[in-house]
């Protein structure tokens, strides 16, 4: 009963509360990039999504691997050649098979290759200990090779998730401020990031809930 | 002659100012955010950032000759990430002070945008002496408006500043005059996107009176 409580607070806190765009600032190239339009910010999520939840899988297990012949310092090179190849993959894989998302997200499956999130997640689920005591969960449960397994999918699966809702959230907000009168140089960017200021003092409230 | 002489100088200054990584192309936004809460860390993350810049740039020069289309991004990102690591674990053994405070961040470098961008956009198409000169340049811009938003956010988020050396993590210089005035949630992540909006559209704002104050002057000396 413990482990599904705790699976529940792993999944809902990195998916809203410690929401990885809005309280660590990882992916912020892409979120300002990508969030013009509804339609490319949901292409964008959906996309990301999946190659986070894909990299932390293949790199749970490459992380044994690296444990085993003790080259953990390699660990960056490594992860970022699957992540690379991966989605490359992804890009032939849903080219030949699924040829209208193919159109709709396009141009955006490359960029994936450099989100800081797929690199943070994928270092993050090799300690699996740390996350759960941060979220004042017992450490103890990571100690089952299965469970450990289970909290870091759970945990991948759920930034992932965070970062689709909060560019899905910002793009339809976006979508308004297009046609506000802004301060001259602030449109654009500028009015972005103090609009992401807002959405983030507004998460900072919701912390400490579980 | 002269023509490649000034596309050298222009390859240097534009991304100081022109096209500053951070406040004007927007790329890289990620370790700013992060690291800027206090003024070491920033300038610690900029001399990081400016190093991995110009091996990369370096070597992506000289193998772009060799290296096939299809796959420039995975090769690029590879040596990247090879550079990063280098400098990490240089880092971990000459300023551990520096790399514990700073964490998981140095190695986010590998996908940094500026890093990727820099190569793909000018190494891979210019010789070595440009692509060394792009990025010393976009290196410096980086290291300029890191530092700057540091110590803004560390001087008005904690009333005062810690300057310490990088080498053995003793503080040089601390002073705390406003620790009463302090605006703590200029420390917070709010705050990180609230200031590096607030530095983008200044700098946008500035940028844009100067341009019409060129061309206010150019449309009077063409009336003359």
């Amino acid at each position: 009963m413990e482990v599904i409580t705790s699976l529940l607070v792993v999944f809902i806190t990195a998916m809203i509360t410690n929401n990885i765009v809005l309280t660590t600032g990882y992916g912020i190239c892409s979120y300002i990039g990508v969030s013009k339009n509804r339609k490319s910010a949901f292409g964008m999520g959906v996309a990301l999504v999946f190659v986070v939840f894909m990299a932390s899988l293949v790199s749970y297990f490459l992380e044994m691997l690296l444990v085993a012949l003790n080259i953990e310092f390699m660990q960056t090179i490594c992860f970022i050649l699957v992540i690379a190849s991966l989605v490359q993959l992804v890009e032939m894989i849903v080219k030949k098979f699924l040829p209208s998302l193919y159109k709709s997200l396009g141009i955006y499956l490359p960029l994936i290759t450099t989100n800081c999130v797929v690199l943070y997640v994928t270092k993050q689920i090799c300690d699996v200990e740390t996350i759960l005591t941060g979220l004042g969960l017992s450490g103890s449960l990571a100690n089952n090779g299965f469970f450990n397994f289970l909290f870091a999918m759970v945990y991948a699966l759920g930034t992932g998730l965070g970062y689709f809702v909060c560019i899905v959230l910002f793009s339809t907000i976006r979508t308004k401020i297009d046609y506000s009168p802004v301060k001259r140089g602030f449109y654009g960017a500028g009015i972005a990031l103090v609009t992401t200021a807002l959405m983030a003092l507004t998460i900072t409230g919701l912390a400490g809930i579980f | 002659m002269k023509e490649t002489k000034t596309s050298l100088r222009q390859a240097f200054t534009n991304p100081i100012f022109k096209e500053n990584p951070i406040l004007v192309t927007l790329l890289g936004l990620c370790p700013v955010l992060i690291v800027t809460d206090t003024f070491d860390k920033s300038w610690g993350m900029g001399i990081a950032v400016l190093l991995v810049l110009i091996f990369t740039n370096i070597f992506i020069s000289l193998i772009r000759k060799i290296v096939p289309n299809e796959v420039r991004i995975p090769v690029f990102i590879v040596i990247i990430a090879c550079f990063v690591t280098i400098v990490e674990r240089l880092m971990n053994a000459y300023t551990p002070t520096l790399y514990s405070s700073l964490g998981v961040i140095i190695s986010m470098i590998t996908v940094n945008c500026i890093v990727l961008g820099r190569g793909e956009a000018f190494a891979s198409k210019n010789g070595v002496l440009p692509s060394l000169l792009d990025a010393i340049g976009t290196g410096i811009g980086f290291f300029l408006a890191v530092s700057v938003i540091g110590l803004v956010r560390e001087f008005l988020g904690k009333g005062g500043l810690t300057i310490s050396n990088p080498f053995t993590g003793v503080a040089i210089f601390s002073a705390y005059p406003l620790e009463d005035y302090a605006i703590s949630f200029l420390c917070d992540k709010g705050g990180a996107f609230l200031m590096l909006g607030l530095a983008v559209g200044i700098y946008s704002y500035v940028r844009i009176k100067l341009d019409e104050r060129k061309e206010k002057e150019a449309a009077q000396v063409e009336v003359k």
